[in-house]
């Protein structure tokens, strides 16, 4: 990229940096060139990942019977829970309510994950290997699918609260949980999907897997989940919100240096 | 690998461990009484299984860096050898749970945490083995392998101590450093934790010197 290029791509606040006065002005350090060029990279990244996140949800789109198939599976799981139990609204113990919620949710979002890297055949992710870094790649998945589990929780929040009832108390902790239940299970699912299409793409092989990295994940959710469901104050979640959003960050980062190696193979 | 003192020295330190270990004095105190002895057995196999780890990541990481095969065999079987010490670090720690606990199963979160930890680690072998290519199953075994190790760290180091656990050091129950007034305990901890890890490397070596072979005696049969 030329330097013409690069002034083009970075925005004009950015170049302040450059002195505010005369005696400033001459001295251009290298951390100032270091941070235009940081700069210039990540907004790079972010148009990559855009189009390929805009990419995702075209294809999502023109094949609706997928997206319709996911939504269904959530629904029907969540009235299956609900005829098996027995339970009508009110009287199932928030524990219990808990526990299905999350294990539906587990269950529909290995699903909804497990074909991000199984429907688009061979040839058409070689044109993408070409086209695209891998590091972009796998960030526009994982926020794609964020997305797409969040969809899923969302509804499956609903149905639950249609008729089972619904126990939350706390609708922000809950709420606040649901999304960084999704990047979580996105994060490790996107991975893990990753790694079982191209180890021949069976579906135990995903279930396997999967379930062993995302239980820290799920724990955490449940734990945090049941505090708000109880209405405890949020300074007793504290806590394990943050730790949380650390075991996502561990889990996506480990995710983003891998990806790479598996996507050259 | 033709160097034979650290083998002599596993089978010193591991005489040793057994020996002191059952034999020499401990602190007497209730309810542990003589199972505290579990200490220079179940917490050291945990110690040497947690080491065999990073040397199998390590050279997972390895791998992916340079490619060679070798690297790989070396990776699997310490993963192995960590895994037969999982196993039986887990079994010690439930025939110890029974005479504590009062029960093989507490549904304490370091049990649970280990259980599924085992369980991670038995799906990389069948990810392993769901493969034929050698190259292909060496990459993703390796990055499998990295992935769950990331995953496994919060699991047994970080989730444990957010929740009350009956594990001597957490949730209010005292280490085993406050029993150890005169150190007589460590002079055996610290030994037996080399000696496990020496083990499970010599064994994971011997294993890797095994598939070398089967490797070369394939090529023979293939090229002759």
């Amino acid at each position: 990229m030329t330097a013409k290029g690069i002034a083009s791509v970075v925005p004009k606040q950015f170049w302040c940096h450059f002195g505010r006065n005369e005696s400033q002005k001459s001295k251009i350090s290298w951390f100032h060139i270091s941070h235009i060029i940081l700069l210039t990279y990540l907004w790079a990244m972010w148009k990559e990942i855009s189009v390929l996140i805009s990419k995702e949800v075209t294809l999502e789109w023109r094949q609706k019977f997928a997206l319709n198939g996911i939504l269904l599976y959530v629904v029907s799981a969540v009235f299956i829970t609900y005829l098996s139990v027995g339970a009508r609204g009110g009287n199932i113990s928030p524990p219990t309510w808990n526990a299905l919620y999350w294990i539906i949710i587990l269950f529909s979002a290995v699903n909804a994950v497990a074909k991000s890297f199984v429907q688009e055949h061979q040839g058409r992710q070689l044109y993408y290997y070409m086209i695209a870094s891998p590091e972009a790649i796998i960030l526009s998945k994982m926020i794609y699918n964020t997305g797409l589990t969040l969809i899923l929780a969302l509804l499956g929040y609903g149905v639950f609260s249609l008729i089972l009832g619904n126990e939350v108390q706390d609708h922000g902790l809950f709420l606040l949980n649901l999304v960084l239940g999704a990047m979580g299970f996105s994060a490790s699912l996107t991975m893990v999907s990753g790694i079982a299409s191209k180890a021949g793409n069976n579906a135990t092989l995903m279930a396997i897997l999967s379930f062993p990295v995302i239980i820290p994940i799920l724990l955490m959710a449940i734990r945090i989940s049941k505090n708000a469901l109880d209405g405890l104050d949020w300074s007793v979640s504290a806590d394990k919100v943050l730790s949380l959003v650390a075991i996502n960050a561990i889990v996506a980062a480990a995710g983003y240096i891998l990806f790479p190696y598996l996507w050259r193979s | 690998m033709r160097q034979s003192w650290w083998k002599i020295l596993t089978i010193a330190l591991l005489l040793y461990t057994l020996t002191a270990g059952l034999l020499m004095d401990v602190p007497r105190l209730p309810i542990l009484n003589e199972t505290i002895r579990a200490l220079h057995f179940h917490v050291t196999m945990w110690f040497g299984m947690i080491l065999l780890l990073l040397v199998s990541v390590f050279y997972s990481i390895k791998y992916l860096r340079t490619n060679e095969i070798k690297h790989d065999d070396m990776a699997i079987e310490f993963a192995g050898a960590a895994i037969l010490f999982g196993v039986l670090g887990i079994v010690t720690g439930m025939l110890w749970a029974k005479f504590t606990w009062g029960d093989y199963w507490s549904g304490d979160p370091k049990q649970n945490a280990a259980a599924i930890g085992i369980l991670m680690y038995f799906a990389y072998l069948i990810l392993r083995n769901s493969m034929t290519d050698t190259q292909q199953r060496a990459r993703i075994g390796a990055i499998y392998n990295i992935f769950a190790f990331a995953a496994f760290i919060p699991l047994i180091f970080v989730l444990p101590r957010l929740t009350d656990s009956l594990h001597p050091g957490n949730g209010g129950n005292p280490g085993f450093n406050a029993y150890d007034l005169d150190s007589k305990l460590r002079m055996v901890f610290y030994p037996a934790i080399i000696a496990w890890t020496l083990l499970g490397a010599w064994i994971a070596t011997v294993r890797v010197r095994m598939r070398r072979v089967e490797r070369t005696l394939e090529d023979r049969m293939i090229n002759s």
